[in-house]
């Protein structure tokens, strides 16, 4: 029975088409949205499909859109996002949904593939370890946006990602921008020709949603800004120059 | 209620842009036709101008000039978060209330010197 120290959850079942099933689940001091959702399967519905690992904010992989906003459930305490007692959890947006909270990522990681954002190294094993000045412009701006750890939450928080499912996303934009300043990288060109393919970084609409929702705070609009600014300023005569 | 990811500034300021852009495609035809009148003379601009006393073409009139500062003023700020070197979507909220202040601005200046 629902007592004035529970939560009302509400609870997305089943793949593309399914139902809201609601729960209440005992408010505690400490609690969690990913605490909250074992509970939900280990006393209420065991058959309740959700994915975690770390615990911790290090995998990403328990990301889910609650009350309307993609979010890491375990780095995200109730208090924070309950609204009149009440939550809202679902799978992440813009990408197909399996079962419950599961969503499937292929279509995400693709976007890596698609963008170009695979490092190519320009030595092997037998040369020797290349030098790369950590105070140098380009290597700041690499490591300024280097802590993606793949949640997806931006690619799903993106509004031009839910208009158009082939556009690159910003997380793999991001990381695009990581490998063409990253004087090791030796595909500059092709990654460049791939990150303004026809779904490419052009697309974005600066709505910031990326930079926002980002659970460690980087700022994935920016690094497109960056490529933006490159494509600008002549990225031909900057490899030339290099 | 408007959706977490559709309710901060950032994203207030895009719509904004959009759709005043749009509202200016839809209006700008009429502009032009009203403008080629004069091709067929004085009297019949004459006559297309009489229209413009009317109220309806008045308010409309204030709201070409305001939808005009607020597509100026956001498209100003896209410039700005693209090319510039230090700033970040982020520190980009403060322009939103300015472009808006902006359009008022221009707005408020429309409505005094059509009084």
């Amino acid at each position: 029975m629902e007592t004035a120290k529970s939560l009302r959850v509400r609870v997305w079942r089943g793949g593309e088409s399914g139902y809201w099933a609601e729960y209440a689940v005992a408010a505690r001091d400490n609690q969690t949205v990913l605490d909250v959702v074992t509970e939900i399967q280990r006393r209420h519905e065991p058959s309740l499909a959700y994915r975690f690992a770390c615990r911790v904010g290090v995998c990403g992989s328990c990301a889910m859109t609650v009350n309307g906003q993609p979010r890491w459930t375990c780095r995200t305490h109730v208090r924070k996002v309950v609204h009149d007692g009440q939550l809202t959890i679902e799978p992440l947006r813009n990408l197909p949904r399996i079962k419950d909270l599961v969503c499937d990522l292929e279509p995400f990681i693709d976007t890596w593939q698609r963008a170009g954002a695979i490092f190519q190294g320009r030595s092997d094993r037998n040369d020797p370890p290349q030098k790369v000045d950590p105070e140098s412009i380009s290597r700041k701006q690499a490591d300024a946006a280097l802590q993606c750890i793949n949640c997806g939450v931006c690619y799903s928080a993106c509004d031009v990602v839910y208009w158009n499912r082939r556009y690159l996303g910003p997380a793999a934009l991001n990381r695009v921008w990581t490998l063409l300043n990253d004087e090791r990288h030796s595909e500059h060109q092709g990654t460049f020709n791939k990150a303004f393919s026809r779904d490419g970084c052009s697309s974005c609409h600066s709505h910031g949603n990326c930079a926002r929702f980002c659970p460690v705070e980087l700022s994935p609009a920016s690094s497109i800004a960056g490529l933006k600014k490159m494509a600008f300023r002549g990225y031909k005569a900057r490899l030339a120059h290099e | 209620m408007l959706s977490p990811l559709r309710s901060h500034r950032s994203y207030l300021a895009s719509l904004g842009h959009r759709v005043s852009g749009l509202a200016l495609t839809l209006f700008l035809p009429f502009h032009f036709i009203m403008l080629a009148s004069a091709l067929g003379g004085s009297r019949s601009l004459d006559t297309a101008l009489s229209l413009i006393d009317q109220p309806v073409f008045r308010i409309a009139e204030w709201g070409l000039v305001v939808l005009l500062a607020l597509h100026l003023s956001f498209g100003l700020r896209v410039i700005g978060l693209e090319m510039s070197d230090s700033e970040t979507p982020r520190k980009f909220g403060k322009w939103v209330i300015s472009c808006a202040g902006f359009a008022l601005l221009a707005g408020l200046l429309m409505l005094f010197q059509m009084t």
